[in-house]
């Protein structure tokens, strides 16, 4: 058997899973989105549609929100840590990363404890201005959820890209008379660029796509995947669901796609 | 004195971040093993809502194990031997399929479900069957097998091993077995954590995918959280967790191990 052949043969299991489990569901589901009774028109019901866009709209806000705020806390959190030594910085670390691979399913519950009907933050605002606070079950509630699900995973890229920096430039920045802020402002962050746009955009994507999280707080918060859902299980509007998903996907993978353009690394979801 | 003060300020807010992260598990871990979580932990230690769990969802948890494992094997079987080739072969074709198999890192769980359902749905035996479940496994979790074998390969120039043995005159199966398999070793196994750790806790094709008859351990962790109350619901993620975070601590050690070589 000559090598080429093996190279063939060696590749060729991958090649019939993937059309099989993947290519071809993918095109019978654009094709379905096709043909249903509005037609093509289907994929554009997303933004024509007053309730879809609506609903569309409210969830580029949400995954924006989610991802200002994880860049912000998490950039906050990783130069602290990157920058210097103290004791009990490694148990920190682990703190702040375990949650990395927690299922949505999972983050959802941890949220309904933290500010549930029996949660923690309802305990305690009950105990000092005799008011529960419950927010679990709203968009405030997926917020928090998908903020804990993105901060293990940009605190991590940030840490490597801080690591990375050349301290030089910050300590020439420095003699030269920049103020701590002016030398963040100006030499830390640009830097850190390429790192917040393809830990951001990991992040839009997964608080876009993600449905676990949203399944446990509440089937009826208005985003995207929680729509597709109760289109296709409770309306069996299957053509519906399919463009809209299909609308979700190439908006996720469009976000990965171009964040990858831009700073060159390996780019992923997760959910 | 302004720089102690900054530093106090950073402190602060990662360690209330820190407590964001954690402080739920430490809720969740307590409440499972608390005779009355509205009454507190005053009401007592028990391990019946462990063993309540364990009763009700056994044949979840256990199926879980089942997909996680096929799902290793198959991804081992046909992503081993694919990324040998996808690196070996280089070009543009194999850029393309490396592009196409890392697709369903993009694309939400819920439309890769969607798509399988409207293909396979109508072939009863292989709805109805576990079999279902593990096809959407093997594609959503393939691209992390596939490549991080590849990164092993493009760190240690295995073109030259390979054509070292293949001038020895070993066959290309046994250069595969006894060269390309030992040398992909550190990214196999890093490749196989992750891929059960994805198995054991995938929720988003799963639910669409499942049967009442082929519930998996997310499966059911969302049925608890729906029905069951708070104590039942957290003894559950109290097992998932203890299933789940030694795989994590494997996969960070490999992480940390891969940064120092």
């Amino acid at each position: 058997m000559s090598h080429r052949t093996f190279v063939w043969i060696c590749l060729l299991p991958l090649v019939v899973v993937t059309i099989a489990f993947f290519l071809l569901p993918i095109a019978q589901l654009v094709v379905v989105g096709a043909t249903g009774p509005r037609g093509l028109s289907a994929y554009l019901a997303i933004l024509t549609e007053p309730r879809y866009r609506a609903t569309m709209i409210n969830t580029v806000v949400l995954a924006a929100a989610t991802t200002i705020a994880t860049l912000v806390i998490a950039t906050i959190a990783g130069l602290f840590l990157q920058r210097h030594r103290f004791p009990g910085r490694a148990v920190l670390i682990a703190m702040l990363t375990f949650p990395l691979a927690f299922p949505g399913v999972v983050v959802g519950f941890l949220i309904i404890l933290l500010a549930g009907r029996q949660g923690l933050i309802g305990a305690i605002s009950n105990a000092v201005s005799g008011e529960k606070i419950v927010f679990a079950y709203s968009i405030f509630g997926l917020f928090l959820g998908y903020l804990y699900f993105s901060i293990p995973r940009v605190i991590l890229t940030i840490m490597a890209a801080v690591q990375k920096l050349d301290v030089g430039l910050e300590e020439a920045a420095r003699s030269l008379g920049a103020s701590p802020w002016a030398v963040q402002r100006d030499v830390v962050l640009p830097a850190l660029g390429p790192a917040f746009v393809a830990s951001g955009a990991i992040a839009f994507a997964t608080a876009m796509g993600a449905f676990g999280t949203a399944f446990t707080l509440a089937t009826n918060i208005d985003v995207l995947p929680m729509l597709i859902y109760t289109e296709f299980t409770l309306a069996a509007n299957f053509s519906i669901s399919a463009a809209l998903s299909i609308g979700l996907g190439v908006i996720a993978w469009a976000i990965l796609a171009l964040a990858r353009s831009f700073s060159g690394g390996a780019v992923a979801a997760a959910g | 004195m302004r720089d102690r003060l900054i530093f106090l300020g950073q402190l602060g807010f990662t360690l209330l971040v820190a407590a964001f992260l954690v402080v739920p598990v430490i809720l969740s871990l307590s409440a499972g093993v608390t005779v009355n979580y509205f009454r507190g932990i005053q009401s007592g230690i028990t391990l019946q809502w462990v063993r309540q769990v364990w009763e009700l969802y056994a044949g979840e948890i256990f199926l879980s194990f089942v997909i996680a494992i096929a799902t290793l094997v198959v991804t081992l079987v046909v992503g081993v031997p694919a990324a040998y080739a996808l690196h070996v072969r280089g070009g543009k074709l194999s850029r393309v399929i490396e592009e196409i198999i890392t697709l369903p890192l993009a694309i939400p769980g819920l439309a890769i479900a969607l798509a399988l359902l409207l293909t396979y749905g109508g072939f009863g035996s292989f709805r109805r069957s576990w079999l279902f479940i593990l096809a959407g496994h093997v594609i959503f979790t393939m691209p992390f097998m596939v490549r991080s074998v590849m990164a092993v390969f493009a760190s240690i120039d295995i073109k030259t091993l390979d054509e070292g043995a293949a001038s020895l005159g070993a066959s290309p199966w046994r250069r595969f077995r006894n060269v390309i398999v030992p040398n992909a070793m550190p990214g196999i196994l890093a490749g196989s954590l992750m891929v059960v750790t994805l198995s054991l806790g995938e929720f988003n094709l799963t639910w669409m995918l499942h049967t009442p008859l082929t519930k998996t351990l997310p499966v059911g962790l969302a049925d608890a959280y729906a029905s069951m109350r708070l104590e039942v619901a957290s003894a559950y993620t109290l097992i998932f967790f203890v299933m789940i975070v030694p795989l994590l601590v494997a996969m960070q050690m490999f992480a940390d191990e891969g940064q120092k070589r």
